[in-house]
């Protein structure tokens, strides 16, 4: 199948079909190992066992950020070259987001508690992620409040990519401004900072939930072109019984 | 038993908290999917199909 084949939304949905029940698989054995892995690695010798709660912040504090990238590519493909599944893509992944982030941000904040001895302060990393998050919940607000997914689509794209703008404060954060934050210690110049007794349950965690949003995401873009095939029949069926 | 310190409470409250989310997340995908071949399929029931569906199966204009 060649991939221009997949703008056709029901070859999209025979090909996720047939993908999603591979995926769920490889999703939980990612878990498993990754939560293995975590529960095998040792603790830090400053920070103790709540180091354990960096194996689901950091994940998902990545995939906050991946997902809006995400989006941001399906808003140009739905401005630019208005393809058919752009829009499902987007308005699919915004829930996703916004769950991930909310996830990046309780648990940065129960991560913070003992180790800063604040849940929170208004500092730049953590306002920019709270930012992000709100974004998300704008994106999922303007789908719900528009009834044509075509206009709201295009709408929706224009907030994604001005949202985009977030994506570089957030990752620059930690080094622009003072922060409680601690710098970037995976992607760095001259490597990762973290041991790699606790570099590899953390790079499985990360690929765990990576696989998890791809599983979701496959998942949520079906059901969304269902969804459009039951407003198209019962549009249909309206415009026949007037 | 894993011995997570002092601060087992937050370590804990953040692994249930994700896993709440996770399960909350795959019940909504589950239960759209249910829902929208449910709805399909009550369409179906009463005639009401894609044109499209009757005759060229995978040519189908979906609405953008």
């Amino acid at each position: 199948m060649a991939l221009i084949d997949l703008a056709n939304p029901t070859r999209f949905v025979a090909l996720a079909e047939r993908v999603l029940p591979w995926l769920v698989a490889a999703t939980a054995i990612a878990f498993a190992f990754g939560l293995w892995g975590t529960y095998l690695a040792p603790d830090d010798y400053q920070q103790g066992a709540t180091v354990k709660i960096m194996f689901i912040h950091v994940p998902n504090a990545w995939l906050s950020m991946f997902v809006w990238g995400m989006m941001s590519a399906a808003a140009l493909g739905t401005l630019v070259w208005r393809h058919p599944l752009a829009d499902v893509a987007a308005k699919c992944a915004a829930p996703l987001g916004a769950a991930f982030t909310f996830l990046a941000l309780v648990t940065g904040s129960l991560w913070g508690r003992p180790m800063w001895g604040t849940y929170w302060v208004w500092d730049a990393r953590l306002t920019s992620v709270l930012v992000l998050f709100i974004m998300y919940l704008a994106v999922i607000a303007l789908w719900r409040t528009v009834d044509d997914p075509t206009r709201a689509g295009r709408t929706a794209a224009i907030l994604t990519l001005v949202g985009a703008i977030n994506l570089p404060v957030i990752k620059f954060s930690v080094d622009w401004w003072n922060t409680l934050h601690q710098p970037a210690s995976v992607f760095r110049m001259g490597g990762p900072a973290i041991d790699l007794s606790m570099l590899m349950p953390l790079a499985v965690m990360a690929l765990a939930f990576t696989l998890l949003f791809v599983t979701l995401h496959l998942a949520a873009m079906r059901n969304e072109i269902l969804r459009r095939r039951v407003r198209t029949l019962m549009l249909t069926q309206a415009e026949r019984a007037a | 038993m894993m011995d997570l310190g002092p601060h087992a409470g937050f370590i804990v409250g953040a692994y249930m908290m994700a896993t709440a989310v996770v399960a909350a997340l795959v019940i909504w995908v589950t239960a759209d999917h249910a829902a929208q071949k449910r709805a399909l399929a009550e369409l179906e029931r009463r005639g009401i199909t894609r044109r499209s569906a009757e005759s060229r199966p995978l040519q189908i204009k979906e609405p953008a």
